[in-house]
């Protein structure tokens, strides 16, 4: 991440070149989200989606409900229980940003799980201009891939014979290798780990991932 | 309205409305210490818990599948200081495979 002192337009440049294998991760993930959503959702809503919400927790989320059978009620909670995590995200964000309401507001928008974790500068500040980069090539990967994966489903195969229920996972767990950094961070990782897997057979989706918040709670107990 | 898109828009606003809580109230004021030092940790605790969801969750069971393999390629190429996109497509190929053989 460059210095805070370099312009806007040099954070957002180095942000977006961060952000090119997100990017490339991301149209991968969208893929298999496309071929996933066609026989569920249409052709039209799962692309709608991935415009409006884009969000791959979310959407993957609620179309394993809606696939399943289950309602919009349902599909509805899971999807506000697995981003509720940007609740979070957008408080830690907030005092870094600076301006209008309507600036702060369109910042916090560019929020997804990568440029968000690769903005953090550790000291609990952001760089917000860096954070819209990384989100850069990430945006139009993500829709780019649903639709090429709603029309070229058929020919593709079933996600998982590619192994592409494996992108999504492995593509947090790099954000994980880049963001872990100390005895605190790893005792916050290991102990979310730990939450998330216990509250798993227990609770809804998306509980486990927001309960997890509560090992950087105790982890911020610890001298650094 | 049919339950696919009353999902859609329900959760393109619902994304949007908690992206924008805190940025809007919170506005450019200063976090207590003890709160700032809490927002450090919060992207290792997350990222932790989306990793081994994803990797061992069904539902609401936990289970051991070849997703598990796939991710431990990721580890390894990442431990070893490999690209990204060599972490994460190897992840795929590897989870692919250990299906097609098992």
């Amino acid at each position: 991440m460059p210095d805070r002192a370099e312009s806007a337009e040099v954070r957002l440049r180095a942000g977006i070149r961060r952000g090119l294998p997100f990017g490339l991760a991301v149209f991968l993930i969208a893929l298999s989200y496309g071929v996933l959503a066609r026989p569920v959702m249409g052709t039209v809503a799962p692309i709608v989606m991935s415009v409006i919400v884009f969000s791959g927790s979310a959407q993957l989320g609620s179309l394993a409900i809606l696939a399943a059978g289950g309602g919009a009620g349902a599909a509805i909670i899971a999807g506000v229980l697995l981003n509720a995590r940007y609740l979070a995200m957008g408080l830690a964000l907030a005092p870094s940003l600076r301006g209008r309401a309507v600036a702060r507001a369109a910042f916090a928008m560019t929020i997804v799980d990568a440029s968000w974790a690769a903005a953090s500068a550790g000291d609990g500040t952001f760089d917000p201009w860096y954070m819209v980069g990384v989100t850069v090539p990430q945006y139009p990967g993500w829709v780019l891939g649903t639709v090429i994966g709603v029309f070229a489903g058929k020919a593709l195969g079933h996600p998982s014979s590619l192994g592409l229920d494996a992108l999504f996972p492995a593509f947090f767990l790099a954000l994980l290798f880049e963001e872990v950094r100390g005895r605190r961070k790893r005792v916050a990782a290991a102990g979310g780990a730990g939450i998330a897997l216990a509250l798993t057979p227990l609770a809804p989706a998306g509980l486990p991932i927001l309960a997890a918040a509560a090992a950087a709670i105790l982890a911020s107990r610890m001298r650094p | 309205m049919s339950a696919v898109w009353a999902t859609v828009l329900a959760l393109a606003l619902a994304t949007a409305a908690l992206k924008l809580v805190g940025p809007l109230f919170l506005g450019g004021r200063a976090l207590p210490p003890t709160a700032i030092s809490i927002v450090g940790l919060l992207a290792s605790a997350l990222l932790a818990a989306l990793v081994v969801v994803e990797t061992f969750g069904q539902g609401r069971s936990l289970v051991l599948d070849a997703r598990a393999l796939g991710v431990a390629f990721a580890a390894l190429a990442l431990r070893f200081r490999l690209p990204l996109t060599v972490a994460v497509l190897g992840a795929a190929a590897v989870t692919a495979v250990a299906r097609a053989l098992f």
